[in-house]
């Protein structure tokens, strides 16, 4: 829709359009029929000895209904009559708490000789939710008696301008962040909160992993949890099988991952985009597959189980009765033994290592290879007619990025215990990428605010039980409109020409020191 | 021996021949132009000169040492730089880093003192540094484009269509910095263009490009003064 400026003076003669708005609001109900009619309108039932199909039409009704009316009051407001908008959204709102409009359809049916149809409560939401969307929506036109003329344009400059002053702030949020990220376990001393923080944090370490590839080099992998398995699998084997201890299996399972990526990395060389894209999401199927049936070596779908905890950096183990000449961490530290003290262990150990990420992602990204990537994602041919060995540096994406989908994947194993490729379905690829997407290809911060809504929102709608994941779509739908190109998609220069205190100055920085041995890599046969 | 030298390069495209032979020298010092339409190979001449797409037959021969199947990130560090068609600076990064992309391959030790030239050259380029790139002027994005190519220290610049889309007052000041480039700073320049009249006034030497083979060859006044070439290339406008 494009939004049409008037000025206000022109608003108060103006009639209301009812031809525009009724076509509209009709197109409108029409595509909520299309999609209520299946979605709604068909449902399955459990019934003796099987299942059955039962419908809701009335639902579908009152959808549309909805529908309809809530176009007219977009259009409305668009058209300047913000107040008449503000007025109707908080009685569709009140009227909504007050009777639930399935009532008033079952009303009209019953008076038609039909049948009262079962009541849900998501359309009384969805009438309430509305009327207050489209109140405080016209009610802030009104505030700012401006009509329309914030255009799409104009609100996506404010909030990119927003976004970039939070960028700005990195410098203290930062910091600020990860204070609290540190004293979360004191702060919410409960195993279900730690454990959703550690999940976040394993996936803020992910995408901060893939970041590397899909954010700075810019190509589209979508075979990321190949790498993750790789990882997992690698830790797996090695700790069941020989018995390596987990500090060992870390940085193993590192670089196990990482080869995996230039051996990946050298067929899809040529590919650029949809094609680089189609091939990678293959690879990562081909990982999955091959664990999947390769039963000798990774036990098939039945996974790898007992895979051992990780000790407190080999001193002690985190059991309440230990095995001969072992130390109990809580009998090393005088505490009474919990079973919270290994989940919180665990908790600072991803916690470090997704710090490990994106310590070292900001600053690969000031020396020439970081700039590389950067360039490479810019512009490929201006790229190479620049001198720069297009091979080497995407093959070191390919191989930071999977290295450190690698060290994740070991956390995971050692976390859950128990690996079996169910875990590693495109899915997760796909989570994984959308959180890259969504903070802003290329941006740090964006992404931990980005895995926090992924992975937290689904946890904290799940009070709305069977309507968590609309309300989950709904939630990336909103971002999608209002940030397209990602939360924090405002991309920080690697180079400040005052930089603050302390810091090196910048042709130092980017130019002189640093410049020698990492050209002489990129450009190396 | 001549800095660059072409002999009989043929360049296919799949099946299409897009260069058909062509034969041409550029001595040390000089700026050389290559004009010619749309579509007769002028670009793809520049772009097997740096190794993609690579030359089928003939050789080429950069400063004495045969180029034709060196890797195309050798031969920039041989000393020949590229400005592309349609300039390709990277939009979302600033003057200054792409100006450092485009010291990648240079020795480090020179960064502030080619900065410096560059930013003389192009005051511009110095009011903008911290701008990003795509957020400059069409003018302004060619002169980055120039200035990053300089930035390898090259002995030869190829330019590929440094006018085009330019305003006619920006295309002179263009033209006037190339010259600029090769008279104080010594480094030779192999310019492409369709602007014939002015590429072929600042040219010492020009080339003809028809269909893939160099048809004619003169220094610029010659050309400039050739009847066929008015007609083709110089109707109706003086740019």
């Amino acid at each position: 829709m494009t939004a049409t400026t008037y000025d206000s003076a022109d608003t108060k003669a103006r009639a209301f359009p009812w031809r525009t708005a009724l076509i509209e609001a009709g197109i409108t109900a029409f595509i909520a029929f299309m999609l209520a009619i299946t979605m709604v309108g068909i449902h399955l039932e459990t019934v003796q000895g099987g299942l059955a199909i039962a419908t809701r039409f009335a639902d579908v009704v009152v959808a549309i209904i909805l529908a309809f009316v809530g176009r007219i009051g977009i259009v409305a407001m668009r058209e300047g009559f913000p107040m008449v908008v503000l007025i109707g959204g908080v009685a569709a709102a009140a009227l909504g708490l007050l009777v639930p409009p399935i009532d008033i359809v079952a009303a009209v049916l019953q008076a038609l000789g039909g049948e009262a149809p079962p009541a849900t409560p998501v359309l009384q939401i969805m009438q309430v939710a509305g009327g207050v969307i489209l109140a405080l929506r016209a009610a802030w036109l009104v505030w700012r008696q401006r009509g329309s003329r914030e255009s799409q344009d104009e609100r996506s400059r404010s909030l990119g301008d927003l976004s970039a002053r939070i960028q700005g702030w990195t410098g203290y949020i930062g910091p600020v962040a990860a204070a609290f990220a540190v004293a979360l376990p004191f702060l919410f001393y409960d195993r279900a909160t730690i454990d959703l923080a550690t999940l976040v944090l394993t996936y803020i370490m992910l995408a901060w992993g893939l970041n590397i590839i899909v954010g700075l080099a810019g190509l589209l992998d979508l075979g990321y949890v190949a790498f993750y398995a790789v990882g997992a699998y690698s830790y797996a084997l090695l700790a069941t099988e020989f018995g390596w201890s987990f500090w060992i299996c870390l940085p193993l399972a590192g670089l196990l991952a990482a080869t995996a990526g230039l051996i990946l990395g050298f067929p899809v060389l040529r590919l650029r985009g949809d094609y680089f894209a189609i091939v990678t999401l293959g690879f990562g199927e081909i990982i999955r597959v091959v664990l999947l049936n390769w039963y000798e070596f990774t036990g098939g779908p039945d996974g790898i189980s007992s895979i051992p905890r990780p000790s407190f950096f080999g001193f002690a183990e985190f059991t309440r009765s230990p095995d001969e000449g072992v130390t109990a961490f809580h009998d090393m530290f005088g505490l009474e033994f919990s079973g919270i003290h290994r989940v919180i262990f665990l908790y600072y150990l991803i916690l470090v290592l997704a710090l490990f990420v994106n310590f070292v992602s900001v600053r690969v990204r000031r020396l020439p290879i970081g700039r590389a990537w950067e360039a490479l994602r810019e512009d490929d041919v201006a790229c190479q007619s620049l001198g720069i060995n297009r091979r080497n540096i995407k093959l070191a994406a390919f191989m930071f990025s999977a290295g450190f989908g690698g060290v994740a994947g070991s956390f995971f194993a050692t976390r859950q215990g128990f690996i079996s490729p169910e875990s590693f379905q495109f899915i997760e690829s796909a989570i994984i990428l959308a959180i890259v997407v969504l903070g802003g290809m290329g941006s740090q911060a964006g992404i931990v605010l980005a895995a926090v809504l992924m992975i937290g929102m689904p946890e904290v709608f799940r009070e709305l039980e069977q309507y968590r994941m609309l309300a989950f779509g709904a939630l990336m739908v909103i971002i999608m409109v209002w940030r397209p190109r990602g939360l924090l998609a405002h991309r920080d220069p690697s180079v400040r020409l005052h930089p603050p205190e302390g810091r090196r100055r910048l042709w130092s920085i980017g130019g002189r020191k640093a410049a020698e041995p990492a050209v002489s890599d990129g450009a190396a046969q | 021996m001549a800095l660059l030298s072409i002999s009989g390069v043929h360049t296919f495209y799949g099946a299409i021949e897009a260069l058909k032979g062509v034969d041409m020298e550029v001595e040390e010092g000089e700026i050389v132009t290559l004009i010619g339409a749309n579509g007769a190979g002028k670009s793809t001449l520049l772009m097997t000169i740096c190794g993609n797409p690579r030359a089928a037959r003939g050789s080429i021969q950069f400063d004495g040492r045969d180029i034709t199947t060196t890797a195309t990130n050798q031969i920039i560090r041989r000393g020949i730089a590229q400005a592309p068609e349609g300039r390709r600076i990277f939009p979302r990064m600033t003057v200054l880093e792409n100006l450092q992309m485009g010291a990648l391959s240079a020795d480090p030790a020179y960064f502030e003192e080619d900065l410096n030239r560059v930013y003389e050259l192009f005051p511009r380029l110095k009011e903008r540094q911290i701008q990003r790139g795509g957020t400059l002027s069409g003018g302004e994005q060619q002169m980055l484009a120039i200035g990053r190519a300089l930035m390898s220290r090259p002995r030869l610049l190829l330019l590929d269509e440094p006018s085009l889309g330019l305003a006619p007052m920006i295309v002179k000041q263009i033209f006037h910095v190339v010259a600029e480039i090769n008279e104080k700073q010594g480094v030779t320049v192999f310019l492409v263009e369709q602007n014939a009249f002015h590429a072929l006034r600042l040219a010492h030497r020009a080339y003809v490009m028809v269909t893939g083979e160099i048809t004619l060859t003169g220094t610029g006044q010659e050309l400039l003064a050739n009847e066929e070439v008015q007609a083709a290339y110089l109707e109706g406008g003086h740019g």
